[in-house]
Parts: C-alpha cells; sequence; structure tokens
C-alpha cells in the first residue's frame, strides 16, 4: 500500500459517496483484496474462515462509510474496521466453543457437508425475510440490476430498492450471532 | 454467497449516506444540553445567592473545572467513535481537568486551616451532588450512547466510559450553579464520585449496546 494506492482508494470512496455505484463496486473489490491479506495472515490459527472476516468488514464499511471523514485517508479507517471484526470473530469463537461442548453429540448426529454456503453471510441470507432474501439473491447470487429484479419480482423498483437496503441491514446485524 | 457476489448487493444498494458523524455529535451535544437544563431547571435551579457567588473564585472555578472536562471528553469520545482515527492521542486531554483539580486542591489547602478541611470536604450538599449529577447527566448520556451506536467505536466500552464523562461534565456544569459548596475539596470528592457513576454507567451500557 503507497499514497498512490491510498489517494485512489480515497478517491474511489469519495466519487462513490457522490452516488457513483460503479465506483463503488470498484472501491468494495479493492478493499476486499486489503483486507484478505490481513485476514488470511490473521485468521488461519483461530479456525476462522478469513473470508467470513473479509465479508463482515465488507457489510460494516457498507454501514459505517458515514463515519469516514472524506478529508482523511482511508487505509487506516478500513484497517481497523478489520482488526475490530478479527477481533469481534475471536471473541464470538471463544464463546460459541464454550457451546458446542455441550451439544457435541448433535455435532456427531448430524455432520454439514463443507460447502459455500456455510459461510455466515449464508446463514444471515437465510435468516431474512422471504421478500427480502429473494430481492438480495436476486442482486447478488444472480447478479441482476435494481430494475430487472424488480420486474422479474413483479416490484417497483423503489420498494426493491429498500427490500434491499433492509435485507443488508438485517444481514450486517446478524452476521456471525446466529 | 460469495465476496463477489455480495459486492454487487452492496455496489447496489445507494440508499442516501447517514449525517456525518461530526454533524451528529454537534447536535447531540446541543440536545443534550438542552436536556440538562430542563431537568435541572425543573428539579434544582440555580442558588438564591448566584450573583454574589459570581464574584468569588471558587464558584467560578467550579465551572472551569467542568466545561474543561466537558470539553476534552467530547474531543475524546468523538475520536473513539470513528475507527481509525488517533484516540490514542486524544486521552491525554482527559487529565486536564483533574490536574486543575489538583492545583486547587493544593491552593486551598494553603488557604485553609487543617482545622476546617474536613468540615470543607464533607459540604452540606454531598447527597444531592450524587443524586442531582447523575440525575441531570442519564439523559445527555443516553443520547450520546445513541451516537455512539450511529458511529463505530472500537473500543466500545472505553468510548462508553468517555461518553459518561461527557454527560457527567455537562450535568456537573449545571449542577455547579445550584451547590453552595464552592471548595476544591468538595469538588474533587463528590463530583468526581458522581461522574464515575455516570462514566461506569456508559461502560457497561455502550459495551452492550454500541457493538457493531
Amino acid at each position: 500500500m503507497n499514497g498512490k494506492d491510498e489517494e485512489e482508494l480515497a478517491q474511489l470512496m469519495r466519487t462513490a459517496i457522490a452516488g457513483d455505484e460503479r465506483a463503488y463496486g470498484e472501491f468494495l473489490q479493492r478493499a476486499s483484496r486489503l483486507v484478505r491479506g490481513l485476514a488470511r495472515r490473521k485468521a488461519g490459527q483461530g479456525g476462522i474462515d478469513p473470508e467470513d472476516i473479509v465479508q463482515e468488514t465488507l457489510l460494516a464499511v457498507h454501514t459505517k462509510r458515514h463515519t469516514w471523514r472524506t478529508d482523511k485517508p482511508i487505509t487506516p479507517w478500513l484497517y481497523a474496521i478489520a482488526r475490530y471484526k478479527l477481533i469481534d470473530a475471536f471473541r464470538r469463537r471463544g464463546r460459541r466453543v464454550e457451546v458446542e461442548i455441550g451439544e457435541i453429540a448433535d455435532v456427531f448426529a448430524t455432520p454439514e457437508p463443507e460447502t459455500v454456503s456455510d459461510r455466515e453471510i449464508g446463514r444471515a441470507l437465510e435468516m431474512l425475510a422471504p421478500g427480502q432474501r429473494s430481492v438480495v439473491a436476486a442482486i447478488s447470487v444472480d447478479g441482476r440490476s435494481i430494475g430487472e429484479t424488480a420486474r422479474s419480482l413483479n416490484m417497483t423498483e423503489t420498494a426493491v430498492r429498500v427490500a434491499l437496503h433492509r435485507g443488508l441491514a438485517a444481514i450486517a446485524k446478524r452476521f456471525g450471532r446466529n | 454467497m460469495d465476496t463477489n457476489e455480495l459486492i454487487k448487493a452492496l455496489a447496489a444498494d445507494t440508499q442516501p449516506r447517514k449525517p456525518s458523524l461530526s454533524t451528529t455529535w454537534r447536535s447531540a451535544v446541543a440536545i443534550a444540553i438542552a436536556a440538562a437544563a430542563i431537568v435541572f431547571f425543573v428539579t434544582l435551579g440555580p442558588r438564591l445567592d448566584i450573583a454574589a457567588a459570581a464574584e468569588t473564585i471558587r464558584f467560578l472555578f467550579k465551572f472551569v473545572v467542568t466545561v474543561v472536562l466537558a470539553a476534552s471528553a467530547f474531543i475524546a469520545a468523538q475520536a473513539l467513535s470513528r475507527p481509525g482515527s488517533a484516540w490514542r492521542r486524544a486521552l491525554p486531554y482527559l487529565a486536564a481537568a483533574p490536574v486543575l483539580l489538583v492545583l486547587a486542591i493544593i491552593l486551598e489547602l494553603f488557604a485553609l486551616p487543617p482545622a476546617t478541611w474536613s468540615a470543607r470536604l464533607i459540604g452540606t450538599n454531598s447527597m444531592v451532588c450524587l443524586t442531582f449529577i447523575p440525575l441531570i447527566g442519564i439523559g445527555p448520556l443516553a443520547i450520546f450512547l445513541m451516537v455512539l451506536r450511529h458511529g463505530a467505536p472500537t473500543s466500545p466500552a472505553l468510548a462508553g466510559a468517555v461518553a459518561g464523562l461527557l454527560a457527567g461534565g455537562i450535568a456537573a456544569t449545571f449542577y455547579a450553579a445550584h451547590c453552595t459548596d464552592d471548595s476544591p475539596l468538595f469538588v474533587a470528592t463528590w463530583y468526581t464520585i458522581a461522574v464515575s457513576i455516570l462514566a461506569v454507567i456508559g461502560a457497561l451500557a455502550a459495551s452492550r449496546l454500541a457493538r457493531w
């Protein structure tokens, strides 16, 4: 990470805040690569999936983007969020391990296959209300636009935007807590 | 859902940006001061001899301490609510009010004969002080906890404690206009305990409410 990368990343976020969806997507892609490096170095030893940290950080970046001061460097802000999410994941893991000792019989009875949807965000998505879930899934998994999603689900674009916004907020809130 | 899919969903979510944290903090402090003022004027009100008191250095010094506490806590609370800010550099400001108090105590001990020290320390209003500073400050503290939820404190308990100091500084500023015990010995003892109550409540509440 040098000064030029930092300035490009900050500029992408400033453009995104001004309403540029494409700049925001590009910002999130670059941010995810930076966070992935940190998460892979730190998360491995704790039995934590680094990609869970990446996704949880992106959700927090999204819901807390108003806490970045646009005249300040963005990487310290990004890394502080990632570090907080990493510490939080370790803290939760510690607590969950205790819970699992009592439930070890159940774990043996129903072994779950390792799949992509086994990611924590997959579980958080499944807990959404059906309307929000189908909107979030159409835009993320199926890669549809707001307009296409509105037509295929027979909703207005405004309703799609609201369902997406609330669905993502609910995922961010629930992520890792189920 | 893989990370690229998540990014698509996040990028499509172009809801208007929430109000900036600096704006929120400033409005919150204004509302908190108004809330504290209402509780203060309804329950206590200023002391009757306030005009005469305003000409004594001990009375005025109380406001120096409480306002300095509130101002330093405001700086630290803002930094603590923002990821990646250099909040460790804001924490030393919090020492300003205690240092002022210690200096005032030293002067007070020189000024007063030792026989009167304990009477000045105990005063006549200690229970009123312990009741009303937390009572006036609890509304402002609730407002500041909501700001912490709006923000993103990476040390929620510490941020909550400093929010308690800010609420305590505001509450103590109002309370100081009522209290007739002006000795720094009284202020250092009872105001400190009363403000600490708010700081502890703030830390406990924020470690639950301000996680994100």
